[in-house]
């Protein structure tokens, strides 16, 4: 349960220990947040982000999640919110893949964004309704608006999920239930290694912080970071320079 | 869910949704113990408790007021169901000659919520806490039967203090305080410093049955005026009258308590009062009054107020100033700050008064820095051995509370024995997992 401050102490993150939410993660931690599960493939990053949370406090816990295996998705998640309430959610697995018009190699990147990531976020939004309380945080991206260059493919994937969240805002809007749509621009992380950072790139230490003062104030769409949310109005090729 | 509610303590912050029913009789109670969905059931009073334990997000909450019925007086005793109001027990019972053997500084309480939060008044140096007054109880277990549970019981002292999480207390037979008339004698002393306010304070525990010391803590010395008083004998009538607004004063404008109000407030009440005086009051009047301004939390504007109440042992004087000097440094203005002592504790496991001062306060929830010094007060409690009160908390550290309450591992075996499902839930059980 939320305390009187509206601090979490409970977090599940959905795609394991991405950067970002590791980043963001850890800032919970060091507030209230005392129970943490790793939602998420098993490896040895997923063990190296478990010993580092349990270091800063927190009780940790693993469950396998794999985006492909959308069959396994109500069970793997269903289990962690019956042992007990979750008050935030992080969805946050991703794939960038590359430009290549490969069928099999398009289909996972949609899998990963967009499949996989709605199929966990319905099985949180569920669980989250029957409680009448929690967050759930899904990363889509600033290049969801703008299917354009190189990873045009991700952001085809990206808008899908984007769409599918707002979506989820209005259907549990009275509920209780707070959806949160994160778009950030260009991060550096895990992700984005090897791809040359464009004009305005941020680390997920901001993402973090906008993801706090986001749940803080009950946002339903942030920008990371905030200036993004005015670039919209420009022409799509100016934002790309901008951006990546 | 059916009827669906946005329920909140009296600080008005956490709010969370639920199924609230009110049963109007103890038969319709079983059925929903037995089968509450989900989510569990949490038995509510009249909500004045100030965080979160009368709520269970998503789940059904059991407004007790409809089961309210008074007994007659045997021989000083009173048998009444658990949702009759101090309030009401008051008015029936004062003219009588009776009065509650324990009240906190508001009526509007129920005695299901006295008991479940063993709540304490300015007596408790003298006669402990409300437990202490309980010679049986009625509690409705998660197994759908109801047990008359007396002092002898171990689950008696579980469910003292228990917070509601070991099941439904349905009735209660409470040992009453005779009194000749409807009057207090208070004696006031206007002290400079802390350090004569607990002087003070000690002699006048001695001296009276009824002791609090208001501390203004936005001063620099943390000057006071203590109370000591006692019921007056013969004379004035025994009629137990109190005035009320019913609605509060909701149009009063959001940040009205501010720390430079509060200052005038607290000068202004110090200046008024005479170094000494001997004054014959009414019952109302001393003991509750905040329940002349009907719901005066709501000046706290719609984010609410944090009340902290923390105790810490005889000899632990130097965490108690040193705790009022971190507050004023702080520049966190709280409006209502009382000093207590108590006496021994009741024996319920979770029962919050111990030995040693105690001292209530209450904060706007926007007060800057307010989490995080309230988190650094509470490692001090700990560290010297006190604990807080789970009937004002809303934000303490789940990891805290067993240092605080070392019963608690005790109080938690003991309620998934009584409740192997858990059926018995509230959102403060989830916060701190009790
Ligand atoms: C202005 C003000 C002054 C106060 N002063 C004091 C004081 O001086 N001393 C003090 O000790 N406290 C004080 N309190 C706190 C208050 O006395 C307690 O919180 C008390 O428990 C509130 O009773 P309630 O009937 O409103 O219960 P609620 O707040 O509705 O519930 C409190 C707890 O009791 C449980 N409960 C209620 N009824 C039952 C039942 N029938 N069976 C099982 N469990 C039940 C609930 O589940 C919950 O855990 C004060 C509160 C206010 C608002
Ligand atoms: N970095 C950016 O520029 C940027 C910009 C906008 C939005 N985002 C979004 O932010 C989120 C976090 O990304 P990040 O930057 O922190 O990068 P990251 O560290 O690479 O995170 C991506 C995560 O997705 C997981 N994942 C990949 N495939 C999976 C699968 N099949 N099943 C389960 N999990 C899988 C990865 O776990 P494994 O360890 O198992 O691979 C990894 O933890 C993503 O949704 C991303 O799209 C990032």
């Amino acid at each position: 349960m939320k305390n009187a401050f509206g601090e979490p102490q409970s977090l599940l993150l959905v795609g394991g220990a991405s950067d970002i939410a590791m980043a963001t993660a850890m800032r919970l931690v060091r507030r209230r947040v005392r129970r943490v599960i790793l939602a998420g493939r098993p490896s040895p990053a997923r063990d190296a982000a478990a010993a580092r949370l349990a270091e800063a406090g927190a009780t940790v816990e693993t469950a396998d999640f794999d985006a492909f295996r959308v069959e396994e998705h109500a069970k793997v998640i269903g289990d962690v919110f019956a042992e007990g309430d979750v008050d935030v959610a992080l969805v946050a697995c991703g794939l960038l893949g590359d430009a290549d018009l490969d069928p099999l190699k398009a289909a996972d990147v949609a899998m990963v964004n967009y499949v996989g990531a709605m199929t966990a976020a319905i099985v949180c939004a569920d669980a989250m309704r029957r409680q009448t309380h929690g967050a759930l945080v899904v990363f889509s991206s600033v290049s969801a608006g703008r299917p354009s260059g190189s990873d045009f493919l991700y952001a085809s994937a990206k808008s899908g999920l984007d769409a599918f969240a707002r979506g989820l805002t209005e259907a549990l809007r009275g509920s209780g239930v707070h959806v949160m749509v994160v778009r950030p621009g260009f991060v550096r992380s895990r992700l984005t290694r090897g791809v040359t950072p464009p004009a305005i790139a941020t680390s997920p230490e901001t993402v973090a912080g906008a993801v706090l003062d986001g749940l803080r104030a009950k946002s339903e769409i942030v920008w990371v970071p905030g200036i993004l949310g005015q670039l919209t109005r420009l022409p799509g090729s100016v934002v790309r320079r901008i951006t990546g | 869910m059916a009827n669906k509610t946005i329920l909140t303590g009296w600080g008005r912050t956490s709010p969370s949704v639920a199924e609230l029913l009110r049963p109007g009789a103890e038969a319709e109670l079983t059925p929903l113990v037995l089968a509450p969905g989900g989510r569990g059931v949490i038995a509510r009073g009249l909500g004045r408790s100030y965080g979160d334990p009368a709520q269970n997000a998503g789940g059904l909450v059991l407004d007790m007021t409809g089961l309210a019925a008074i007994g007659p007086v045997r021989d000083g005793y009173v048998t009444v169901e658990a949702g009759v109001s101090l309030h009401r027990l008051m008015r029936e019972l004062v003219p009588e000659g009776w009065f509650p053997p324990v009240t906190p500084a508001t009526r509007q309480v129920t005695v299901g919520g006295a008991v479940a939060a063993d709540i304490h008044g300015r007596n408790h140096h003298a006669d402990g806490s409300f437990g202490n007054h309980v010679t049986a109880l009625d509690l409705l277990g998660a197994d759908g039967v109801t047990r008359t549970l007396t002092p002898g019981d171990p689950d008696f002292w579980a469910t003292v203090g228990g917070m509601g999480l070991t099941g439904v207390i349905t009735k209660a037979t409470i040992r009453l305080t005779p009194i000749e008339t409807s009057r207090m004698i208070v004696n006031t002393w206007k002290c400079p410093d802390l350090e004569s306010v607990m002087t003070r304070l000690t002699q006048a525990d001695l001296a009276h049955r009824y002791t609090a010391a208001w501390v203004d803590c936005l001063s620099r010395q943390g000057r006071g005026v203590v109370e000591g008083a006692d019921h007056a004998r013969q004379g004035a009538a025994r009629s137990f009258r109190a005035r009320g607004f019913e609605a509060g004063p909701g149009f009063l404008p959001v940040g009205l308590l501010n720390r430079h109000t509060m200052g005038l407030v607290n000068r202004g009440l110090y200046a008024t009062t005479k170094r000494e005086s001997v004054q014959v009051r009414p019952l109302a009047s001393f003991f509750h009054p905040l329940d002349r301004v009907g719901h005066w939390n709501r000046l706290y504007g719609p984010r609410g107020l944090v009340q902290y109440q923390f105790v810490v042992p005889m000899g632990a004087e130097q965490t108690l100033m040193k705790i009022v000097e971190r507050i004023r440094r702080s520049h966190a203005a709280s409006f209502q700050t009382v000093l207590k002592r108590f006496g021994p504790g009741s024996g319920g496991w979770l029962s919050f008064p111990t030995p040693g001062w105690s001292l209530s306060l209450d904060f706007p929830t926007t007060t800057k820095g307010l989490a995080w010094l309230l988190d650094r007060l509470d490692e001090l409690v700990a560290e010297a051995g006190g604990r807080v009160y789970l009937a004002k908390d809303s934000r303490l550290r789940p990891e805290l509370l067993p240092v605080m309450y070392p019963a608690l591992a005790a109080f938690r075996e003991r309620r998934r024995e009584l409740d192997p499902r858990l059926v018995f839930q509230s959102d403060l059980a989830r916060r701190l997992s009790l």
